[in-house]
């Protein structure tokens, strides 16, 4: 036993400082390994399907196992369309949402009201997809679907997005349920970036005799509007790579086809249904290929995100 | 004048009006599907659930191997990515104020904290089962590992930046070296902080289907040994729903209940959790 502060003690201190930091540096280091490891791993695993299709592979709408023949399209166009889908209505009750917590509700409702949204957004994603194929689907088809086909089938431009036999499953019925699982994501980032406006400038805005509408139109969301696109990303982020709910209900039809009601496929929906079944190296590879584009893409709608976000904070920094 | 004010009275009624309908929106879907679990998985609960294992189609069973798999693998995963988490995290709070790795780790652990869950599952396939020649339980306890990372690596972060720098600073003066100090003072006020991350990671984790679809794949039978295909109640629920079978479908229900719960009160818990701590400041 050393005494304390004799040199030989400090040393030690010393060292197992360094000790200790560089521990907590080497596992800060496999956070970053694990991204290096994923990309690196994809790559090598779908080099195969890149050699043989190259670039073509993204704009091929084959998907044909007993020919060895395939391409992205379908996938692709079906996880893009959903998420459209998505945040086009996930977007505006999202607002709603956000806008109700911070301005409307009553304070003791608040927080009962906040651990909803949060509880929406917790319930797994196989429970929505199940959900969506046996209660919703059907009751999609049976009430809603003949009467989108009825009165926009024949409208000019989106007539065509509404045709077709009311099945209940397909991309519009995928794109609803993802709208319901993104709106706990987009409300709380919206709700927690409305709450950083400064209280000065709402209450100035009211006493200058400003609706609760216009101090939230013209003063809250200009203010936030980074953060507010940010958190956007991070909904979008969500829905594209979201697999089992859309899984249940999309269908799975390698065919590309203009209405929303029918059966489509996408990209993570095709790799839980084909990858344990697919046989042949070129097969499998084409698989990890579709997983390396749907990292890509949600990389990169994540990284946007972020760097909105870290923006906005940064903002907030120099203002206070 | 009055027009004026009526029209912007007006449009302000009409829109605070449509916001209180999406809140009732995002309420009703959640009422939805929480009464469809209840109408549908509650019948299908009994005792046999939890002492029979997955039946062949057309005879009576439970969810024993699925509930023991889904356990099993959940822990193996918390305790792998438990440590990794805390330290990076330390990492990023204590000693990230300088350097490429700490911004850059922190980004990255943003993205991987939403990246898909299912191309980590192609990850894990493609370093561990096509490795090894075979799914297993651990591939499937990895896969959940690098989920449970990124949260606790951003709660531990969270949690250890609210501590007061004077709390630091207080213990540096006594002459504490750093490792001490973060060890047994920042780590130590922010337990119940790190705490509610793990709880919420396991919770995230207990849900997932995706990633254990190409690693854990599924087990008809009991089983021990990590080194095999193992059991989960995710896949086997996916399994028995998408399945023609009327008693399957049953189970599905029921083991889509129990999880649902489950994760749910893990959710509640990690809240009241951090309740406790934050006034507890």
């Amino acid at each position: 036993m050393t005494r304390p502060f004799s040199p030989a003690h400090l040393k030690r201190q010393h060292l197992l400082d360094l000790a200790f930091r560089n521990t907590t540096r080497l596992f800060a280091f496999l956070v970053f390994a694990i991204l290096a490891g994923t990309l690196v791993s994809l790559l090598i695993g779908s080099l195969p399907a890149i050699r043989t299709f190259g670039f073509g592979f993204l704009f091929s709408s084959e998907w044909n196992p007993v020919t060895e023949k395939f391409g992205a399209l379908v996938p692709i166009i079906g996880t893009l369309a959903t998420s459209a889908i998505a945040l086009l209505i996930g977007i505006p009750v999202s607002f709603g949402i956000a806008l109700f917590l911070t301005e409307l509700s009553p304070r003791w409702l608040k927080r009962p009201l906040g651990i909803a949204v949060e509880l929406l957004a917790g319930i797994p994603s196989i429970i929505y997809g199940m959900w969506g194929l046996f209660v919703f689907a059907p009751a999609f088809a049976d009430h809603v679907e003949p009467w989108l086909t009825e009165h926009l089938g024949n409208a000019a431009l989106i007539g065509p997005l509404f045709q077709g036999p009311p099945m209940g499953i397909g991309m519009l019925t995928a794109g609803l349920i993802l709208a319901i699982m993104v709106i706990p994501f987009i409300a709380s980032v919206m709700r927690d970036v409305f709450e950083i406006v400064p209280p000065m400038f709402k209450e100035s805005a009211y006493g200058l005799g400003a609706t609760t509408w216009e101090v939230v139109w013209h003063i809250v969301l200009p203010y936030t509007k980074i953060g507010v696109v940010g958190g956007i990303m991070l909904g979008l982020g969500r829905a594209l790579g979201e697999t089992m709910a859309v899984t249940f209900v999309i269908g799975n039809a390698h065919e590309l086809s203009a209405s929303l009601l029918m059966p489509g496929n996408s990209i993570s929906s095709a790799l839980a249904n084909e990858f344990t079944e697919a046989v042949g190296k070129l097969y499998t590879s084409a698989l990890i290929e579709l997983g390396l584009i749907l990292f890509f893409i949600t990389f990169l709608v994540l990284s946007l995100a972020k760097l909105l976000l870290i923006q906005l904070a940064k903002r907030e920094g120099k203002q206070s | 004048m009055i027009a004026l004010y009526t029209r912007r009275r007006l449009i302000n009624g009409i829109n605070l009006t449509v916001a209180l309908l999406a809140m009732l929106f995002g309420l009703f879907w959640l009422g939805w599907i929480l009464w469809t679990l209840i109408s549908h998985g509650f019948p299908s609960l009994s005792l046999s659930l939890f002492t029979q294992m997955t039946p062949p189609p057309g005879s009576n069973g439970g969810l024993l191997n699925a509930i023991a798999g889904s356990l099993f693998m959940t822990m193996v995963a918390t305790l792998i990515g438990t440590p990794v988490g805390i330290l990076a995290g330390t990492y990023l709070a204590e000693f990230g104020q300088r350097g490429w790795l700490a911004p850059t780790t922190r980004f990255i652990n943003d993205i991987l904290l939403s990246a898909p869950s299912i191309v980590i599952g192609l990850f894990i396939y493609e370093v561990y089962v096509v490795t090894m020649g075979h799914f297993s339980g651990w591939a499937g306890s990895f896969a959940l590992a690098m989920i449970v990372i990124p949260v606790v690596v951003r709660t531990t972060e969270n949690m250890l930046c609210l501590v007061p720098n004077s709390l630091r600073e207080a213990a540096a003066a006594l002459g504490a070296p750093q490792w001490k100090v973060v060890i047994l003072v920042t780590l130590r006020a922010s337990t119940t902080g790190i705490l509610t991350g793990i709880l919420l990671a396991v919770a995230r984790v207990s849900g997932e289907t995706a990633p254990l679809l190409f690693t854990a794949l599924n087990n008809q039978f009991w089983n021990g040994n990590m080194n095999q295909p193992m059991a989960n109640l995710p896949v086997v629920i996916f399994q028995f729903a998408m399945s023609p079978y009327e008693d399957w479908q049953h189970l599905a229900w029921a083991g889509a209940l129990l999880i649902t719960f489950t994760v749910l009160t893990l959710n509640i818990l990690a809240r009241f959790f951090f309740r406790q701590k934050s006034q507890s400041y």
